[in-house]
């Protein structure tokens, strides 16, 4: 019975999401209807909420009635696992993702309570209609309420022992936030669009949501990276799987429209580019749902293949960016930018930020789906597209956006005076020395990727502190901000110089009391015995290093499914990760084992929290705060009948008509 | 030339500039960098070119891996199950999921004796995979008679 009020409750979501999509975009017309719209928001996120607390409410008893429950949990399951198994398969994670949209359908409606009726009513009334696609693609395809009556089973398919992990808990729901928040940025483009307001105030008001979607899908992308990495026991930390990439060019649209709408903000420029970026962003985030649940690509973790869901998600796709762009191309001619900038000046900057990312996100792309375009041509023809295609050009690439990225700091707006580039000059030198020699002095061998990574990475990092030291005592929380994610990019770039350079690995059929030297450390095979876990059962081995590190690889085998699964035994630390997995047992009783030397892999992930945590940070910066309490001032002078004398304040020029 | 059309300009001289470099780096990169899939059909009837980077896939024929007495040698045998069978010799450890009666993948070259050396051998993280390449072949993963003798330390 709780799970049909479950379905029922999502079912009425549907509706309220739907008459939130109307009233929405009435009320940004008559704006008497603004705060049945709040209400809507919030009686979405209500039902969702429930809806969702029911289905985690199922697995956490043991529902087997309910057939997604029994396809994902198995009592012997942790209750912790129990849980997470909600978003563990299809059905349960887009609920999720619907629960995710109605978390920032409301919060847009509280936080945005004091913008003016058309943008307040448009953004809320496009993310209801977006949160309507998406709750009736849940319904129509993939409901987690479907019973299995009569022949309740006893206990339960089990989930994916992969996924019965910490990482699993916590990536999911922060990648979906990061996915869906860009339907916050692409609402507001939308809303900016059919209001003909594109301006300076608009990107102001959309930036601190782009900033907090942006840095959940960082550390999102993150989490997945570092789980992969500890997980699948080979020890990478990126595949350019299918699937990693869908998750990866939303992120690479949304950094450009970060630096994007910092123009459109300070300068007016930029204005209808910031809005195709904001509109590509959560485009990509759709397409990343596509083809992560469509499985029409090859990939080793996608979901369970099912033709009509693809269907339905790229009928969706075609709707939501087929519409922005019609609105876009209505609109975006009549804007017009008065903006002059010079030669070498902070906007000149991040177009080309804007262009290399582009660059970047076309190749990922085009790699992505090369595949389904070749058999489409061929007409059934398979290939793949294999790592090192992406790499060839990515890393390039991104080689040049961090040396840009260096000058960031010392580039002024308008036209920036040369000499201030001479000091950033010398640090480029000074890094360049020490790029050539550190890896020299810590790796043992010149190899040029990790030179021209620690210097790059250096170089960001001077020019970065210096800085800041000169502006010690006027920095605000956006300047920090911008200073710290600046900096974890070059971490992340000196980690993964570092990694792919330096690390060694070495197959080796070892039983025990067998030695294995690897970059100078010796590994003894010390012990292998039995260990029970709650749900499986393992041959965990114990290796000591000559430094005395202890490293406790583990074979698990799970009953319920008949799976056997790598557990990595892993030494990590801050300069070099020691990494051990168990391959298969062989017939005279000897393993299989893969050891792996892999330092400052750390650092990748250590930069990309860094860069989050600078996202965030900028959003803290007072002046979001001021702009709030400036526009419920206009809007009150706005309510009072005083519209036209408002027109020309500060910041808000006219509607561009 | 006023300010704006400057704009303009540089804007589209980094468009088409972005354009050109995409374009030339997706070209040289793709040039070696795809790898075509060949069913088991096709690898037995000399379709599949020996000495190129290539993917084949199948099903591992039940008792057929057979473990080098020293070293991390292996080699089994992939079927359609419809009489094109060919043998894949890999170095390394196989994937967790990896095993007989199971569809996989496999990434490497033919030798001169037409056996598959592997570099890669894939295998999902689910039991009831297949591999897309393969799904249209119509075979279905079997199931052998356990237990095994190749992998004796699981033998609950």
């Amino acid at each position: 019975m709780i799970v049909e009020i479950g379905h029922f409750a999502v079912v009425a979501a549907l509706v309220v999401a739907l008459a939130l999509g109307v009233v929405g975009h009435v009320s940004a017309v008559n704006g008497t209807w603004r705060s049945l719209a709040a209400t809507l928001a919030s009686c979405q996120l209500l039902l969702l909420a429930c809806g969702f607390a029911v289905l985690v409410r199922a697995f956490f008893v043991s529902d087997f009635s309910v057939a997604y429950v029994a396809e994902n949990s198995n009592i012997l399951l942790p209750w912790y696992y129990r849980v997470s198994a909600t978003w563990g398969a299809h059905e349960g994670s887009f609920l999720l993702w619907t629960l995710i949209m109605a978390v920032w359908t409301w919060a847009v409606s509280l936080g945005c309570s004091r913008l003016p009726d058309e943008i307040f009513g448009r953004v809320l009334g496009t993310m209801g209609l977006l949160n309507f696609g998406f709750v009736l693609f849940l319904l129509a395809t993939s409901s987690p309420f479907e019973r299995l009556l009569p022949g309740v089973p006893a206990e339960g398919a089990d989930l994916n022992p992969l996924l019965q992990d910490f990482g699993l808990i916590v990536h999911p729901p922060l990648l979906y936030t990061g996915y869906v928040g860009f339907a916050v940025a692409f609402s507001f483009a939308i809303a900016a669009l059919v209001s003909g307001r594109l301006d300076a105030a608009w990107a102001r008001w959309s930036r601190p949501w782009t900033n907090v979607a942006w840095a959940f899908l960082t550390v999102g992308i993150a989490l997945g990276s570092w789980w992969a990495y500890y997980e699948l026991g080979w020890g990478g930390w990126w595949f350019w799987d299918p699937v990693e990439n869908a998750s990866f060019m939303p992120w690479l649209a949304g950094t450009a429209l970060l630096h994007s709408l910092a123009v459109t903000e300070k300068r007016g420029a930029f204005k209808s580019w910031t809005a195709l970026l904001a509109i590509a962003a959560f485009s990509l985030s759709l397409l990343g749902a596509f083809i992560v649940r469509s499985g029409v690509l090859t990939s080793v973790h996608a979901f369970a293949v099912d033709p009509e869901r693809g269907l339905f998600v790229l009928a969706l796709l075609a709707l939501a960016v087929g519409g922005a762009l019609t609105v876009y191309a209505l609109r975006a001619p009549t804007i017009t930018s008065r903006a002059r900038y010079g030669g070498f000046s902070r906007e000149l900057l991040l177009l080309v930020n804007n262009a290399i990312l582009v660059v970047a996100l076309a190749f990922v792309l085009h790699g992505t789906l090369y595949p389904l375009a070749h058999e489409a041509i061929t007409g059934g023809e398979k290939t793949s597209v294999g790592a090192p295609y992406f790499n060839r050009g990515f890393v390039p690439l991104m080689c040049v956006l961090a040396c840009f990225l260096a000058l960031a700091p010392v580039a002024r707006w308008k036209r920036t005076p040369l000499a201030i580039l001479g000091n950033a000059g010398l640090m480029c030198a000074a890094a360049l020395c020490l790029g050539l020699a550190l890896p020299l002095v810590l790796g043992g061998a010149f190899k040029l990727g990790a030179a021209v990574a620690v210097a790059l990475g250096l170089w960001i990092m001077f020019v970065h502190g210096a800085d800041m030291w000169r502006r010690r005592d006027s920095a605000t929380r956006g300047y920090l901000g911008m200073t710290l994610a600046h900096v974890g990019f070059a971490v992340s770039l000196i980690g993964i110089g570092a990694t792919s350079e330096f690390s060694r690995e070495v197959d080796a059929r070892m039983a025990v009391g067998d030695s294995v030297s690897l970059n100078g450390v010796t590994y003894r095979f010390a012990a292998l015995r039995r260990i029970e876990g709650p749900n499986y059962i393992a041959e965990q081995a114990e290796f000591i290093t000559d430094g005395g590190v202890h490293l406790y690889p583990e074979k698990r085998r799970y009953p319920v499914r008949e799976q056997v699964m790598t557990e990595a035994g892993i030494a990590a630390g801050f300069v070099r990760d020691l990494y051990i997995a168990l391959g298969s047992p062989l017939p005279d009783g000897s393993w299989g084992v893969r050891i792996q030397d892999k330092p400052m892999v750390r650092w990748i992930w250590l930069g990309a929290l860094m860069m989050a945590f600078g996202g965030v940070l900028a959003v803290m910066d007072p002046r979001y705060r001021r702009l709030n309490a400036r526009a419920r001032s206009r809007r009150e002078r706005q309510n009072a009948g005083g519209l036209a004398a408002a027109g020309g304040a500060r910041g808000y020029p006219p509607p561009a008509k | 030339m006023n300010t704006q059309r400057r704009n303009r300009l540089v804007a589209t001289v980094f468009l088409l500039g972005g354009t050109a470099i995409t374009a030339a780096l997706v070209l040289t990169a793709l040039e070696e960098n795809v790898n075509l899939f060949y069913p088991p059909e096709r690898v037995v009837n000399g379709d599949a070119p020996t000495g190129v980077t290539i993917r084949a896939g199948g099903m591992v024929v039940c008792g057929s891996v057979a473990h080098d007495a020293s070293g991390l040698g292996v080699s089994f045998v992939l079927t359609d199950y419809q009489g094109s069978d060919f043998m894949v010799r890999h170095v390394g450890i196989l994937p967790d999921l990896f095993r007989e009666g199971q569809g996989i993948l496999v990434t490497g070259q033919l030798d001169s004796g037409r056996v598959f050396r592997a570099s890669e051998v894939l295998a999902k993280h689910d039991e009831n995979y297949m591999p897309p390449e393969m799904a249209g072949i119509g075979i279905e993963a079997e199931a052998c008679d356990p237990p095994d003798s190749t992998e004796p330390a699981f033998a609950s």
